[in-house]
């Protein structure tokens, strides 16, 4: 078993796959840097991440792939699930390899897998872009916690920096621990010391804008007067509501 | 100030809701300097109600009260309801406060009617053009045009509005009569019309001159109340189709009749809703929009009504088993399309990956093909099980409906043990 370590950055997997080609050996696993290898180790490699290395597979991928496939691996690679760089080394690989282009050939598992991966992925970010719930602080920021699933909130900013474009906002991944910050001009990322603002996934009532109380309340008794009686129905609530956003939805608390 | 909101809010959300449409997709607005919000083009749900209905636009009324007394409405006039009126400014800053915490895509405003159509009418259109005008809201704005209302306020709504809708509510003119005497379908049918003559004509200005404004660019829908009269699915089927024939018509809405005024004795008594043929219908919907069927091979003279135990695409193979099985490596789209069990994504999915490759069974279970119903209608060359053709559209809805037994029940044709 040929077994490749590298830093577990995109780049990172760039960069195996330059130097794989490049020693004609390719690998069976892909560990992190002190991560324990397995028995039977034929040959153990260590990727020393370089940017010129990386971008220049990149490049060769842009080449080669449609624009759409080309954002399947940023998306597959944001997916985070366990496996998911070797299904996208795989991926590249045959994409590299194949005379004929394979993108849409989906009988093909690895071909599928990526689509299926990134569809996940995709899902993840339109709820984010759904479920997002901000609360006005008294320094007239709207700050929103988040914590999806798949790390799917960099895709959503530019919907949000179009959409809230004459409002500052703060939307935090409190599973990741870092979040991004618009001052009406740029974004930036940013991480914060402590998590004490926000108990529970709401602002502290005392750094609340006056009025947000208000617009809580409001919409909370918007939502219970919408739902019709007589059509209740729980399971498909759930399902389009999955249970693991409601705590940071305004209308659930 | 915050409890008399509230319950206006509250209110006037509870007269409101038994409209179905809350789609806020069909065109896009890019954000303008200075301006607040976009729209993205394919609708997004912010919410869902515990009913699993969406919760898109802050669908709210001006005023729930009304000077007519349809039978089928809550809002009529003769009920004991609470009434109340939102303020122009009232509304426009609810909508925007909303709108920035991203709890809505925007506003869906309706209206019962005061005074006179056209009066109402123009309140409706003050809150909309402040909306756009005053605030640069670029969000998603639905509008319902009143009935009877004149050809100029719609206009002028439809240059704010992304979509207008006017509800026809009882599919025939003669049950609506009944229900509504002082409605008519012609006070429906004018608005609609106006609506897309101003689509149409917005169209041919924007393609002299891009500055052109346009009108109305989600085009418009409509609404029909299901089981309050005793239409057939066919006749509110091919009402559907005929309306789906006119340029601006994008979507038609069945709204499943909830007895909300149940003392009035022109109404059916029902116990529950029926959602189940709202479904049917809603899926008979889909079958004329994406699956290139057309009405009379959904519903005719033979079977006037929707099968409530199958779906129609199930129910048009099962009554032509002439045209199955079908090889999905060779047929074309339309006809892959029509297959049971696969669906606009995965006839897409197999029309690409037949072009690398013979399709095998395993590799459409993959790609999401619901082979539980898929297996009687297709071949690929090496299914074991007898297709429809071979056995008996009776047998394949025999075994397709079959209920599952709850898990851990046992079997009922295992004999049980007498001794105990």
């Amino acid at each position: 078993m040929i077994i490749f370590h590298y830093d577990k950055t995109l780049e990172g997997l760039l960069t195996a796959v330059f130097d794989a080609y490049n020693r004609k050996t390719f690998p069976d696993k892909l560990l992190g840097l002190n991560q324990p290898e397995p028995l039977f180790v034929e040959e153990s490699y260590i990727v020393l991440t370089q940017e010129d290395k990386s971008a220049r597979v990149w490049k060769g991928l842009e080449q080669t792939l449609e624009p759409n496939s080309l954002n399947m691996i940023t998306y597959v690679w944001l997916s985070e699930l366990p496996g998911s760089d070797e299904l996208i080394f795989r991926y590249i690989r045959k994409a590299f390899d194949s005379k004929k282009s394979i993108e849409t050939n989906y009988a093909d598992d690895d071909v599928l897998q990526m689509q299926k991966l990134a569809q996940k992925v995709n899902k993840e970010k339109h709820r984010l872009i759904e479920f997002v719930r901000f609360q006005k602080a008294a320094d007239d920021i709207f700050f929103a916690p988040v914590s999806p699933d798949h790390n799917a909130l960099p895709l959503t900013l530019e919907h949000f920096k179009d959409r809230f474009a004459d409002q500052k906002w703060v939307i935090y991944d409190t599973k990741r621990n870092y979040g991004f910050y618009y001052d009406m001009k740029n974004i930036t990322e940013m991480t914060l010391d402590s998590t004490d603002l926000f108990p529970k996934g709401k602002l502290d009532e005392n750094l609340m804008a006056e009025d947000e109380k208000l617009y809580q309340d409001l919409w909370k008794g918007y939502f219970k007067s919408m739902t019709i009686k007589e059509r209740i129905n729980p399971k498909l609530h759930r399902q389009h509501l999955p249970k693991r956003y409601w705590k940071y939805l305004t209308e659930k608390q | 100030m915050k409890a008399e909101i509230l319950d206006k809010l509250q209110t006037l959300a509870e007269s409101a809701k038994y409209d179905v449409s809350c789609a806020s997709s069909g065109t896009t607005r890019k954000n303008t300097p200075g301006g607040i919000g976009s729209t993205s083009g394919w609708g997004i749900c912010h919410s869902f109600t515990e009913d699993g209905r969406c919760v898109s636009l802050l669908k709210i009324m001006l005023t729930n009260y009304c000077i007519y007394d349809c039978a089928y409405c809550i809002n009529r006039r003769s009920n004991d309801l609470k009434r109340a009126t939102f303020a122009v400014d009232e509304l426009v800053e609810l909508t925007i406060e909303f709108y920035r915490r991203n709890y809505i895509e925007g506003l869906f405003l309706s209206s019962g009617v005061i005074n006179t159509p056209d009066y109402t009418m123009e309140r409706m259109v003050r809150v909309i053009k402040e909306l756009r005008t005053v605030h640069k809201f670029n969000g998603y704005i639905h509008m319902k045009s009143i009935p009877g209302a004149s050809q100029q306020l719609v206009h002028e709504a439809g240059l704010y509005a992304d979509r207008l809708s006017v509800n026809i509510e009882i599919p025939t003119e003669q049950n609506l009569k009944m229900l509504a005497p002082e409605k008519d379908h012609e006070s429906v049918y004018k608005p609609m019309l106006y609506i897309q003559q101003g689509v149409l004509e917005s169209t041919e200005e924007r393609q002299k001159h891009r500055s052109a404004p346009r009108f109305a660019p989600a085009g418009q829908s409509t609404q029909m109340i299901i089981g309050a009269t005793d239409e057939t699915d066919k006749q509110i089927l091919f009402t559907s189709a005929a309306l789906y024939n006119r340029p601006s018509m994008k979507r038609v809405y069945y709204s499943g009749y909830i007895p909300v005024n149940s003392y009035d004795s022109r109404l059916p008594v029902v116990k529950q809703a029926p959602l189940v043929r709202e479904n049917r219908l809603y899926q008979a919907d889909w079958l004329l929009r994406f699956y290139e069927f057309k009405v009379d091979e959904i519903v005719d003279d033979k079977n006037p009504d929707l099968d409530l135990e199958i779906d129609p695409k199930l129910a048009w193979a099962l009554r032509h088993p002439e045209h199955f099985p079908v090889d999905v490596n060779k047929a074309d789209y339309s006809m892959i399309l029509r297959i049971p069990g696969i669906g606009v994504k995965s006839a897409k999915l197999i029309i690409m990956s037949r072009r690398y490759a013979r399709l095998k069974s395993v590799d459409l279970k993959k790609m999401g093909i619901v082979m539980k119903k898929a297996q009687y209608f297709i071949t690929c060359n090496e299914l074991a099980v007898q297709n429809v053709s071979e056995s008996s559209p009776e047998y394949v809805r025999k075994v397709l409906t079959e209920k599952k037994l709850p898990k851990g029940a046992p079997d009922p044709n295992q004999l049980m043990l007498i001794f105990d």
